[in-house]
């Protein structure tokens, strides 16, 4: 996207990096290899089998399922990421190395499951399903996120607007229905957006700063209300459930119908949103206008585009954003509030924004492996292969000290990101 | 328990440096240093009181009723909440040894928190930097066994030790990759609740416990309460306001503390007046873990039952991120601001206890306050108190640059 295409000195140091980059991988991957061949290959006795379900009771097309020998699995998995660590060894196609890990770390954990299923069989597409599930406020978090930032604001906040937004969620969906529910949490994630956008534009707080107080003050004002308000008045603590909506024949074709088709509607509306912003921020004036402020704020004023206008502008709608994420959090998954009830998903959210690159497609599809990664710790933990799941869980924000470290590639934020502007 | 009496008419003299700027403090007069806080606190207080009279449901019902008694219950139950508050945190002498015990890790933290910000660096890690160093503190607790005069300075060395590893880790990923230090600290928070939670039930656990407890510390590695075992403030205050002096004297005094400040307002100066800015910013965030790392120490050697878990900090290293911006990352700043919120802390509790207020109202209070001193120009148009606007300066640095 954004190659040096001179014949500097850049260049140079640019393929040494990248040459570097490489040999780092192509190591990564001979000791995956190496695990995969020596533990979960030869860990497991010959005859044992592995069975994956790709069907749910509840799909119309029923026992679809893979049945094979979990040491055969296991031997060519192992010999395709050697193979593939070897290539990287080799220094040659230097581009594809991301692609070469990716593939490498889908094979480990197909490879891992076939293991930790031995002798057994654990429904795959169940362990997908929940992965799209969660992944739902990772992605929109993400998405609040590179919104801001896109336009050079950092929102350390998220958090506190999910919270927020969960908040008024169960509040409001249990005295007035669902539609109240959603929309006075978009209302108030969009509030605390306000907040932010005042305290960074209008009076120069640090970002991080105002962002780090944000959640805070959400953290403390949502519990105090919780404790105050909900323990008196319980029926203000049991919103309907949201049901979902199974989309007719999309919903039947297997193992891709129950994963993306059979859902609560906030599981589309993120989905179209993620298209609707790529859309807007890349084919628009109005992307093309925020991304210039996030970058270069001075030449877009002098173009005429006002700054602060559109900072706040999509600092406020990003909060709308957050805010439908807190409601899907609070009536979706888990229906009822309970005190700090995201636990820091706003923070993983801020790292899928992170993992994907500051673009909306980045960060579905770093929503859905940090959702993913979560998904298996599950499923490790119930299968019982003495993996402890606190290393599972730990994944996603190892990931993502490892993609800011530049390990996995240069994740480069818009330029003037928590810059403040002030007009000459 | 403010001042009211507010010295508005004080000449604010005009700021010599707006390089550092109002949060980190440095340049700025006593008399406003003290100005804009205390309004901060008062105005926090009266949002609160707000918060406390809209809150309760019966109160609310009434109002459409009888809008007087409703108004006469609101001013009682705030009048009730607040005196609950006050006589939480200096009330009596329990009251008084209750804030400065919940001040003492604030103050710890709160200083690892300004050491970083004067190097220009954000630590929102001291978190996890507790928790590791409260294990590191918890291991040798349990199984070294010594006199205590040698056994308590070994444990905290330990916890100061846990907490600079995991604090200068961050500090060396920013050194040799330029990985933000917010996001690595954030996410090392989380790694670190894992870490602990793992370690917790395999490595130290409590014995004949299923979930992640420690085993309990040997008497020798105790702190030693200091006002006798009524009261349960311990030594671990009197080496907190020693660390007061340890920080200014290392920022103010040393050579590597000018490198910390000088790198921390501009590091392409430092780095031109051949200052290593890879090593500064290393050990700048590893004393700064450090000092997290004694507040965790101090969480499982200062207050029974003793024992370490994945919750020994609370929310400490979070409030120690409004204690150092209350203080200004001033390290003297920094003990006002912690007595002051480790005094709400104490407060809170009574307030919960007496006045059924929840607790929560006083991290609320916090907050408001730091948005307040953080946003100076709030207050001012509020009071109308006259004073230069400040040029506004970043106290960190996004990750765009």
């Amino acid at each position: 996207m954004d190659r040096v295409e001179t014949t500097t000195p850049e260049v140079v140091l640019r393929t040494s990096v990248e040459e570097r980059r490489a040999t780092i991988i192509g190591v990564v991957l001979m000791a995956l290899a190496a695990v995969v061949l020596g533990v979960f290959a030869f860990g497991v006795p010959s005859d044992a089998s592995s069975t994956f379900n790709l069907s749910l009771p509840t799909d119309s097309i029923q026992n679809v399922s893979l049945t094979f020998n979990s040491r055969i699995f296991s031997a060519v998995a192992g010999v395709l990421i050697f193979a593939l660590g070897a290539n990287r060894l080799r220094r040659r196609n230097l581009e594809r190395t991301n692609t070469a890990l990716g593939i490498g770390l889908m094979l480990f954990v197909l490879a891992l499951l076939a293991w930790a299923a031995a002798d057994s069989s654990f429904s795959l597409v169940g362990m997908l399903r929940s992965t799209v599930i969660s992944s739902i406020v990772i992605t929109l978090g993400a998405l609040t996120g590179l919104t801001c930032e896109r336009a050079g604001v950092i929102n350390i906040g998220i958090e506190g607007q999910l919270l927020t937004g969960a908040f008024v969620a169960v509040v409001l969906s249990s005295a007035f229905g669902t539609w109240a529910g959603v929309a006075g949490a978009m209302l108030a994630g969009a509030l605390l957006g306000a907040l932010l956008a005042w305290l960074a534009i209008r009076f120069s707080v640090d970002q991080i700063i105002a962002g780090v107080v944000i959640n805070i003050l959400a953290v403390g004002l949502t519990s105090f209300l919780a404790s105050r308000v909900l323990s008196e008045a319980q029926d203000l603590n049991a919103p309907a459930r949201v049901s979902s909506i199974r989309i007719p024949l999309l919903a039947d074709i297997p193992v891709i119908g129950p994963m993306f088709f059979d859902h609560t509607f906030f599981v589309y509306v993120t989905f179209i949103l993620v298209v609707a912003l790529h859309i807007g921020f890349f084919r628009t004036r109005w992307g093309l206008r925020a991304r210039s402020v996030g970058e270069h704020p001075k030449a877009a004023d002098t173009l005429g585009i006002d700054v602060l206008k559109v900072r706040y502008r999509n600092v406020i709608g990003a909060g709308l954003i957050a805010g439908f994420g807190g409601a899907f959090l609070a009536l979706a998954q888990i229906s009822r509030f309970e005190e700090n009830m995201t636990g820091g998903i706003g923070f993983i959210g801020l790292a899928a924004m992170i993992f994907g690159r500051w673009l909306p497609f980045g960060a579905l599809a770093a929503g859905l492996v940090f959702g993913f990664s979560g998904a298996l710790a599950q499923k490790v933990g119930i299968l019982g292969t003495g993996i402890p799941s606190e290393f599972m869980l730990m994944l996603p924000y190892v990931a993502t000290v490892i993609v800011v470290a530049g390990l996995v590639g240069r994740a480069r934020a818009p330029a003037a990101d928590g810059q403040p502007y002030i007009k000459q | 328990m403010t001042d009211t009496r507010l010295p508005e008419k004080e000449p604010t003299p005009p700021q010599r440096s707006p390089m550092m700027d109002r949060v980190t403090g440095v340049g700025t007069s006593v008399a406003r240093s003290l100005v804009l806080p205390t309004l901060a606190m008062l105005t926090a207080l009266i949002i609160g009181a707000i918060i406390i009279a809209f809150s309760d449901i019966e109160i609310l019902r009434l109002l459409f009723d009888d809008p007087g008694a409703a108004a006469g219950q609101m001013v009682s139950e705030v009048s009730r909440a607040y005196r609950a508050l006050f006589r939480g945190s200096l009330g009596s002498v329990n009251s008084l040894s209750e804030s400065l015990f919940a001040a003492t890790p604030l103050l710890l933290a709160g200083l690892s928190v300004a050491l970083g910000f004067r190097a220009g660096l954000f630590n929102i890690g001291a978190q996890g930097q507790m928790l590791m160093g409260g294990l590191a503190a918890t291991y040798v607790g349990v199984y070294v066994s010594l006199p205590g005069i040698i056994h308590i300075p070994l444990t905290l060395l330990a916890g100061f030790a846990g907490g600079m590893i995991w604090g200068g880790l961050a500090g060396l990923l920013k050194a040799r990759t330029g990985a933000h230090e917010v996001i690595t600290t954030i996410m090392g928070n989380f790694i670190a609740v894992f870490f602990m939670q793992w370690v917790l039930t395999t490595g130290i656990q409590d014995p004949g416990r299923n979930n992640p407890v420690s085993a309990e510390l040997v008497t020798s590695a105790r702190l030693p309460r200091l006002f006798g075992v009524d009261y349960r403030v311990t030594i671990g205050l009197l080496l907190a306001i020693a660390f007061v002096f340890a920080v200014h004297w290392l920022l103010y005094q040393s050579s590597i503390g000018f490198e910390f400040r000088a790198v921390g307002s501009n590091p392409k100066a430092g780095s031109y007046a051949g200052m290593n800015v890879a090593i500064v910013v290393t050990l700048a965030m590893a004393l700064a873990g450090g000092l997290a790392g004694m507040a965790g120490a101090n969480q499982v050697m200062g207050l029974e039952p003793y024992k370490a878990t994945p919750a020994l900090a609370g929310a400490v290293g979070f409030d120690a991120i409004t204690v150092a911006l209350l203080g200004r990352s001033n390290p003297v700043g920094v003990l006002w601001a912690a007595l002051l919120f480790g005094a709400l802390a104490a407060g809170g509790r009574e307030m919960q206890g007496a006045a059924q207020v929840p607790i929560d109202l006083v991290v609320v209070l916090q907050a408001l306050i730091v948005i307040f001193v953080a946003a100076p120009g709030m207050i001012r148009a509020i009071y109308r108190v006259k004073g230069r606007e400040e040029k506004p300066t970043q106290m960190t640095t996004g990750w765009g640059s």
